[in-house]
């Protein structure tokens, strides 16, 4: 097993026929990720991909005609808080936003309509989620993966990439990745990720990359110091170097107040447990530690 | 974005927030003009206060009462032109002292954990939020409006209540639900009133009488919705705006300064400050967070660079780029065009994995850069090299 994506996934894409959209989609495809459908409104009936995806008007077409149950959205910012709730609303389950700049108040009002209807929204701002050697959906290069048993989830992109390629090239293979976005306002948490792991039989071991801002982290390593200690874990925080009041590229990464500071993180997940790498090429030597196999 | 006091006072008397009348002034004769006015209008006593966008004035001696228009001038004289944490004070405001009763603290903030506006009140009006946060937390009252519908009625009284201002309940409830609608329709992150207070008022007809008022107002905007709003792009404060972070917004390029000598070109938040934090442990300094954002072309990779290199104490360039979205030739081909044009010979550390990484090692080797195969070993020989380069001019 893995979590959220699988060989069962049956993905719609919408913003499918723009550049971001066609350009992933391709890649989701090679990498054998099943795309069921596209939207696109105004060019419901046209093929996208080579003719090899049907794209429709609404989401809620794809659902009853392909049986789309996992959306991802390339919607540029001004249109991806309606493409969230729209996919919501025709009972998508599992919704990934890769797209980036959306006004936080937009995305409280979005989650209170994704919350009406039980669905999970995963970002936005994210890099999307990869169950290795069956499904990748959004923008991880498929490359960097090798299927396992590691639980993997980031608030980062590239972040998540350099670290999943140490892991990868140290032979450590990974059950699923989840990117869960940079925003101050996301679908899903660190915890919720962890919570997932946890009931994931093929799950048997979590690296949890965190950054400076919030406290989603410190909260993640309470639940893991109850919830998690029979669980082998390791982590890694950026923004040991950053300056306080400086937001740091993502919207959610800047200290405040004292609040949100690396050192805060890494003592956090240190009580509870975790062993914090001082570099993503760590990762795998702690992970080795806490007694992670091949 | 944070703006100035004066423009946030604007936002907020746009929603029907009681304000009092304020004037901002550039210039010591603008501070007389305006203190004259404010004392024929009745004022006693003109607060003069130094406009800037960092915390602490009242503290830096920015913030001072005048008796009389000669000292309303001469305070102006001071603070204009002062330096309040680096940045020089060009504009001031000027209002008649208000004579407080009792001060108190509401602001709406963006809750991440529970993913709402929240409102806070305090009692403790005028001081530190943050102190009374972590000294007596159970001095703040919390109260969540609602994702869609906002700030309800009962939620605005229940706030009021807790705070005891009874006595003031149309008035605060007003202020409450103004404060929030001010912080929807701007699209803001925070909208903080410090000290929303109760003050004595001397009128002609009524007499003396105590109304609740927005003495002080902070608001930053979130950078995302600028765009959709008319208007708030202009209340950027390009004074204190230095001019590097000037150009590093216009190239859609995230970019800030820091005091090290390594300057470092990364794709990503994450990564990027992962970078900088790898540079400080192989014993180096960064001189700058820069992230490049997903998919950069080549001009872009150009202008980032034309950016660190701006920054007189960088003695040596990391790049380190993750190839997802951007493609490694794409970036290849910036650096060497940018090196061609560089206005200072820098060293130059690259390290370029992912997406078409084979193509821009090529590119790479062919025009003699130095390159890396890891992060780590990356920051030791971008460390390196600025040590030798201070060793050279030494």
């Amino acid at each position: 097993m893995s979590i959220l994506v699988d060989s069962n996934t049956r993905l719609v894409v919408q913003g499918i026929t723009g550049r971001e959209g066609e350009f992933h989609s391709r890649a989701m495809l090679e990498y054998g990720t099943r795309i069921v459908a596209g939207v696109t409104p105004g060019k419901g009936g046209q093929r996208a991909l080579d003719g090899a995806v049907p794209v429709y008007d609404t989401v809620a077409q794809a659902v009853g005609e392909q049986g789309a149950d996992t959306s991802v959205i390339y919607v540029p910012a001004a249109g991806a808080p309606d493409a969230i709730m729209e996919a919501a609303s025709a009972g998508i389950a599992t919704i990934f936003c890769i797209t980036e700049g959306i006004p936080a108040l937009e995305m409280v009002r979005a989650l209170e309509v994704v919350r009406e209807t039980g669905a999970r929204l995963i970002g936005p701002n994210c890099p999307g989620a990869t169950s290795p050697g069956k499904a990748k959906v959004g923008i991880i290069p498929g490359s960097v993966h090798r299927p396992g048993t590691v639980g993997v989830v980031s608030r980062s992109g590239t972040l998540t990439y350099e670290a999943v390629q140490a892991m990868t090239d140290a032979g450590i293979g990974q059950s699923t990745c989840v990117g869960i976005g940079g925003d101050p306002i996301i679908g899903t948490s660190f915890t919720d990720v962890l919570r997932l792991f946890r009931d994931d039989p093929e799950t048997t071991a979590i690296v949890l990359i965190g950054e400076i801002g919030g406290a989603a982290e410190e909260e993640a390593a309470a639940f893991a110091g109850e919830h998690l200690r029979e669980m082998p874990m390791a982590a890694f925080i950026a923004g040991r170097t950053a300056p306080e009041g400086k937001r740091m590229g993502h919207a959610g990464a800047i200290i405040s107040g004292g609040a949100g500071t690396a050192a805060g993180k890494v003592a956090a997940l240190e009580a509870a447990g975790i062993a914090v790498a001082e570099s993503p090429t760590e990762i795998p030597t702690l992970l080795r530690a806490a007694g992670v196999g091949g | 974005m944070k703006i100035q006091e004066a423009d946030a006072k604007r936002l907020l008397v746009a929603q029907g927030l009681p304000v009092p009348p304020w004037e901002v002034a550039r210039t010591p004769e603008e501070v007389r003009a305006a203190a004259d006015r404010s004392f024929a209008a009745g004022a006693e006593q003109v607060v003069v206060k130094a406009q800037v966008l960092v915390g602490g004035r009242g503290k830096a001696g920015g913030v001072k009462l005048a008796a009389n228009a000669d000292e309303a001038e001469r305070i102006g004289r001071e603070i204009l032109g002062m330096e309040i944490k680096g940045i020089t004070v060009r504009k001031v405001l000027v209002a008649a002292a208000a004579d407080i009763v009792r001060e108190f603290y509401l602001a709406a903030v963006l809750d991440r954990a529970a993913r709402k506006v929240l409102l806070m009140g305090s009692a403790e009006g005028g001081v530190e939020i943050e102190q009374v946060a972590a000294e007596r937390p159970e001095a703040i009252v919390r109260v969540h409006a609602h994702p869609i519908a906002g700030l309800l009625d009962w939620q605005a009284r229940q706030m009021a209540f807790a705070l005891g201002l009874a006595g003031h309940l149309k008035e605060a409830v007003g202020i409450a639900k103004g404060l929030v609608a001010a912080m929807i329709a701007n699209d803001a992150d925070l909208v903080e009133i410090n000290p929303l207070a109760i003050v004595r008022e001397k009128h002609a007809s009524e007499g003396v009488i105590e109304r609740l008022v927005c003495l002080d107002a902070k608001v930053s905007l979130d950078d995302s919705a600028l765009a959709r709003h008319a208007g708030l792009e202009d209340l950027r404060d390009l004074d204190e705006e230095d001019p590097t972070d000037r150009a590093a917004r216009a190239e859609g390029i995230s970019f800030i300064k820091l005091d090290g000598t390594i300057g470092c070109m990364v794709n990503g938040a994450g990564l990027a400050m992962t970078t900088m934090d790898l540079v400080k442990r192989a014993g180096g300094e960064p001189a700058n967070f820069l992230d490049i954002g997903g998919g950069a072309r080549a001009d872009k990779v150009a202008a980032a660079m034309r950016l660190i290199l701006e920054d007189p104490n960088v003695e040596a360039i990391l790049v380190n780029i993750f190839g997802g979205i951007t493609r490694g030739d794409e970036v290849a081909h910036g650096l060497i065009e940018a090196r061609a044009m560089q206005s200072r010979e820098v060293p130059m550390v690259v390290r370029i994995v992912g997406t078409n990484a084979e193509e821009a090692g090529r590119l790479l080797r062919e025009a003699r850069f130095e390159t890396a195969a890891s992060l780590d070993d990356a920051a030791r020989k971008a460390v390196a090299a600025a040590r030798s380069a201070q060793g050279v001019r030494a």
